[in-house]
């Protein structure tokens, strides 16, 4: 007799993918999502970790947004890095982020970074890869620094150093020349700023600017275009009109702005009753 | 006759016709699905013949660097055929005439066809004994303009070929791939190279200026760093390959060689976080 009462249905309803295939056989266009193409980056020095990310958006081949921030809050002590679909990354870090907030205040603990993990990679697996986020979670907790790759599947990896994203090649192969453990920050920023460099300047899908973050356990820097190696050049010449280059015919002037004064009629209070 | 039962009792598939002589107009867009399609047995007039291929046994990356007084040029010894390693002595760059050595990537049957079509053309200058002899810019276009040819031909070399020479004093850099697109540059990567090696080159010589000011004993330890990048993440290389230097004084193919990689960068950590 139950089995005859309408079923809960739980996870992604996929009862449109075999009419989208269909049509897709057909010859329809779907429309491209905006993609953040991109390099990002992540790695765990002497005091903590170290986020890069470039800062080009694309819709296609067209650049959609020139300086965007693809490193995302989740908590005090964690940031994520997003590549693939710029809405997927950017929802899934605020969910993710405000179901950490809502277990911080439940626990009354600092979060820890394999909780995000989890939140992220259970949600991830369940829409099946059909969330295009791919991320890389970092932060420091009580049992110290740790970085992970989250792939748009729901799989991890638990690393010293990652890259993602299309530029990630171009990045890795400036960290598999130059990763040492235990670095000091400034060369860990370096080596992080020169892998994103390479994003941008060897991959399409990245460019613009170079966002840094670093998180150790005492405080978390934000240091938003930490590098600008793509600024526009100063014009060689004016090209603004001289006054007069339009000859000015007639002119006339009307005040559109209506002057009211007001006058009162009598001193009664305002009945309120 | 098809022996297939079960192909049987179905009525006819208008964009099969086996016994009709002019093309079919449905035709148009469907590629052939088999080989025994392409190679032409029972196929009529009523289907394309096609020769496009795919690479079988295959070469990774070729690495080329321009440096002051010369060229020097890195391919690993493997001739992968899949994911299977499956000859792992293979000599990938190959000297072709006084100053100049070919690197080849792709298709390794081709390259070997490549080779046998350059000893003919070089055969050909030393009998016409005419005081001329071919030098590697001269090579490289007649190679370019074979790449191009079969390219047109829709029946292409699957290789992309690395030229690395010097001739009357001047370096001479180029890459010529698949579909004829010549390029010439201070430093080449084909393959995976491209994304995982260029970078590094590209940085190299930018910091330092230019090739003049690249020694012979940097631009070695660049590209032994990028063959090392590149066998850490490159899931068809080798840590065997050989290095050609091109000089004034000529060309010299290493003996294989290989380089230190380190694997334990991970050992503290313990699983992927579940």
């Amino acid at each position: 007799m139950t089995s005859r009462l309408p079923q809960a249905k739980g996870g992604f309803n996929f009862d449109n993918h075999v009419r989208n295939s269909a049509m897709d056989g057909k010859g329809l266009v779907l429309p491209k999502a905006t993609k953040t193409g991109t390099t990002i980056v992540g790695l765990i020095y002497k005091d903590g970790i170290v986020l890069g990310a470039d800062t080009r958006a694309t819709a296609g081949p067209i650049v959609a947004d020139k300086n965007c921030e693809k490193i995302h809050y989740l908590a005090p002590n964690m940031y994520c890095c997003g590549a693939g679909t710029a809405a997927d990354t950017e929802m899934t870090t605020a969910l993710i982020s405000s179901q950490l907030e809502l277990h911080r205040l439940s626990t009354g603990r600092q979060a820890r970074v394999v909780t995000a993990m989890t939140l992220l990679k259970q949600m991830l697996f369940k829409y099946q890869g059909q969330i295009g986020a791919a991320l890389i979670l970092g932060g420091v907790d009580v049992n110290g620094p740790h970085l992970y790759t989250i792939y748009p599947h729901g799989s991890t990896d638990k690393l010293p150093y990652v890259t993602m994203g299309s530029g990630s090649l171009a990045a890795m192969s400036v960290f598999e020349s130059r990763f040492v453990a235990d670095m000091e920050r400034e060369e860990a920023i370096t080596l992080v700023k020169d892998a994103i460099e390479a994003g941008i300047f060897n991959d399409l899908g990245s460019g613009s600017n170079v966002d840094v973050v670093v998180i150790t356990s005492e405080n978390v820097e934000v240091l938003r275009n930490y590098a600008r190696p793509n600024e526009r050049g100063v014009k060689e010449a004016s090209y603004k009109y001289r006054p007069g280059t339009t000859r000015v015919l007639k002119s006339s002037i009307r005040d559109l702005v209506t002057k009211e004064t007001i006058q009162p009629t009598s001193l009664e209070a305002m009945d309120t009753s | 006759m098809d022996h297939f039962p079960t192909n049987w009792g179905n009525p006819r598939s208008e964009d099969v016709d086996n016994y009709n002589t002019y093309p079919v107009a449905s035709h148009i867009g469907k590629a052939p699905h088999s080989v025994t399609q392409i190679a032409g047995f029972g196929h009529a007039a009523g289907h394309p013949s096609t020769h496009t291929q795919q690479p079988v046994v295959t070469g990774t990356s070729v690495l080329g660097l321009k440096f002051k007084g010369g060229v020097i040029m890195a391919a690993d010894n493997l001739a992968s055929y899949g994911s299977l390693a499956r000859f792992r002595d293979v000599e990938r760059l190959h000297k072709v005439a006084d100053f100049t050595v070919l690197g080849a990537s792709g298709d390794m049957s081709d390259y070997q066809y490549v080779k046998h079509l350059l000893d003919t053309q070089m055969i050909r200058e030393y009998n016409a004994d005419d005081g001329n002899t071919l030098e590697t810019p001269n090579i490289y276009e007649y190679l370019w303009r074979v790449m191009y040819n079969r390219r047109s031909k829709m029946n292409p070399l699957w290789n992309t070929f690395v030229l690395g020479g010097i001739s009357q004093g001047k370096s001479f850099l180029g890459a010529i791939d698949l579909k004829g697109t010549p390029y010439q540059a201070p430093s080449i990567a084909t393959g995976f190279g491209s994304h995982l090696a260029q970078p590094i080159l590209r940085k190299e010589l930018e910091t330092r200026g230019g090739e003049e000011n690249i020694t012979e004993e940097d631009a070695v330890k660049i590209l032994k760093d990028c063959m090392k990048v590149l066998f850490y993440r490159d899931a068809r290389s080798m840590n065997k390959f050989q290095l050609a230097k091109i000089t004034e004084q000529g060309v010299t193919i290493s003996e294989p060689l290989s380089v230190e990689t380190e694997w334990a960068f991970a050992e503290k950590i313990r699983g992927y976080g579940a």
